[in-house]
């Protein structure tokens, strides 16, 4: 593959192994993944629950071990968490003991590279990026999920990351309000232009976000194939009804469909095995 | 739903009214209280039913239903109390039983947040310790009191050692499960975020086991205060549970009233304390 931009991360047959409590051997989630990601690309990583994504996205992040292959980011082995990678999780995770200023600037005071006053400037910044000003004291309590989840990413993108990890970050949310987050985040990305790393088992979600989509098998996770997607930014939330958008949805959809089918029937066998 | 209309109904133009512009009005349903009334409802019906009771009892008293030798009425412990005070006793027990209580339950805080802590966090630790927790939070420490006086002596330190023993396990087990029930979400996010084992510590897990921590020593308050009077009660060279003992003994019961009304309101006195630092440490929660 020559491809004329930089590669931010890559992954070279990277498998992921852990023991699950109670098992004899050891659980293979991630089964031999390839995977490049260039600077500046939005990418996403689609597939069945279960499939084993989200512990792809924990080593890229350095909270989970790869038991094989090679995993690189900026051609640099990652071994643990790094101020070069900021994760977005699916549950906000936020203290509820810190304000919204106080949650945004969590990641920014545990670095501790920064004085307080610059720490709390930056929060700033990305509070009013992320389209909550005017909310900086109050609690996470006091917020909806899908301002939650701003706070999330505003806390991810305070750190200036390299590269932005999104753990399904709009899954819990109420269909309205993800669609509108997805713009949200188009919005917020474009203004950043960080690399980003999704992972979703929502398709439309994928195409409408992706500048490329990793179709991941059913357990263990493997790369089923690549798709690229080719439609123009900055994209609308009407797109999403265009023939071609419908297209990709099409194909993405045939190609999941059997590892939604073999997730499945494997955990019909396993009830039935019982 | 909270929308009702309203024609009145001996108007004689209502309907040639409602048959143009319906006459419409609006009446709403906001629940209608004074808000000085809310602010202080519960403090009214709470010392309500105070002072209705302290009445019962009083008139109860009043008409010898109870020879007073048995119950002794509110008017008759004030003045047991006035005369304890007076005759300046009062201050050599409160300053006896208050040093055991400060003492012995300090005690039991400086050992168990450390220790409940780390059992918390260690897996291991947890697991060696455990079984100890376990035994020594089921034996009851009240009977361990002979035995301490042997050790200890009659002086304070007796009493000491059983409001610790007495006050620790609760403020041990509450702060060990505020540990463990943190939200793994949290631990992650701070992990991501590069955050050490210290780190982790001083922004996630202290502040996350706090209001298990309080109510551990909420709970501790009650145990220590039973530890003060039982240790007492036994064997002591002064405190309040010593003069309820010997007022006992010489059938003063409206001393020994005064006596227990004096340990309950410094319970209610410490729990309150406790609830406030509790409300300080919980401004972000919703009040439902």
């Amino acid at each position: 593959m020559s491809d004329p931009r930089a590669v931010k991360l890559s992954a070279r047959q990277v498998s992921i192994h852990y023991w699950l409590t109670r098992s004899s051997q050891p659980f293979l989630a991630v089964d031999s993944v390839d995977l490049d990601v260039y600077a500046g690309e939005f990418m996403v990583i689609v597939g069945p629950s279960g499939c084993g994504k989200t512990t792809l996205l924990n080593a890229i992040d350095g909270l989970q071990r790869i038991s094989d292959g090679e995993l690189e980011l900026n051609g640099k082995p990652i071994r643990k968490p790094g101020g070069d990678r900021a994760m977005v999780f699916q549950q906000a995770s936020l203290l509820p003991w810190r304000s919204v200023l106080g949650n945004v600037s969590y990641g920014l005071e545990l670095r501790g590279k920064m004085q307080r006053a610059a720490i709390r400037d930056r929060a700033r910044e990305l509070i009013t990026l992320v389209g909550l000003k005017g909310f900086e004291d109050h609690y996470p309590t006091e917020l909806s999920g899908g301002m939650q989840q701003r706070v999330n990413l505003a806390r991810a993108l305070a750190v200036d990351p390299d590269i932005l990890l999104l753990d399904e970050p709009f899954a819990a949310l109420d269909a309205q309000t993800r669609e509108y987050m997805q713009a949200e985040l188009l919005r917020i990305w474009s203004a950043t232009r960080k690399t980003a790393i999704f992972i979703t088992h929502d398709i439309k979600e994928a195409i409408y976000l992706a500048d490329r989509v990793a179709v991941f098998t059913a357990r263990p996770g493997r790369i089923k194939e690549i798709i690229e997607i080719d439609l123009p930014r900055p994209r609308e939330l009407r797109s999403k009804r265009e023939p071609r958008f419908l297209e990709y949805e099409d194909r993405i959809w045939n190609s999941i469909e059997e590892e939604v089918r073999a997730t499945e029937s494997r955990a019909l066998e396993s009830v039935g095995s019982r | 739903m909270s929308v009702e209309t309203v024609i009145p109904p001996n108007d004689p133009t209502a309907k040639a009214k409602s048959a143009e512009v319906p006459q419409v009005r609006v009446r709403r349903r906001i629940p209608a209280q004074p808000p000085w009334f809310a602010r202080w409802e519960s403090l009214l019906f709470g010392s309500g039913t105070v002072i209705f009771v302290l009445a019962v009892w009083q008139a109860i008293a009043s008409a010898r239903i109870v020879p007073p030798l048995f119950l002794p009425g509110p008017f008759a412990i004030w003045e047991a109390f006035v005369a304890y005070v007076a005759d300046g006793s009062i201050w050599t027990d409160l300053a006896a039983s208050g040093l055991e209580l400060i003492y012995g339950y300090g005690l039991a805080i400086i050992v168990a947040l450390p220790l409940g802590l780390l059992m918390g966090w260690y897996r291991r630790v947890n697991m060696s310790l455990d079984p100890i927790v376990n035994f020594m939070n089921a034996m009851p420490r009240i009977a361990l009191v002979p035995l301490l006086i042997i050790w200890f002596g009659i002086g304070i330190w007796s009493k000491v050692a059983v409001i610790f023993l007495s006050s620790i396990f609760p403020i041990l087990i509450n702060t060990q499960a505020g540990i463990r029930n943190l939200d793994a979400g949290w631990i992650k996010a701070a992990r991501s975020f590069g955050g050490s084992d210290l780190q982790l510590f001083r922004t996630v897990a202290l502040p996350g086991a706090v209001p298990f921590i309080l109510t551990g020593m909420r709970i501790g308050v009650g145990h220590a205060l039973i530890g003060v009077v039982v240790g007492e009660l036994v064997a002591a060279r002064a405190g309040i549970g010593l003069m309820m003992a010997t007022a006992g003994a010489g059938f003063q019961t409206a001393k020994v009233f005064a006596g227990l009304m004096i340990v309950s309101l410094a319970g209610v006195f410490l729990v309150g304390m406790i609830s406030l630092v509790e409300r300080r440490f919980q401004a972000w929660r919703p009040p439902n």
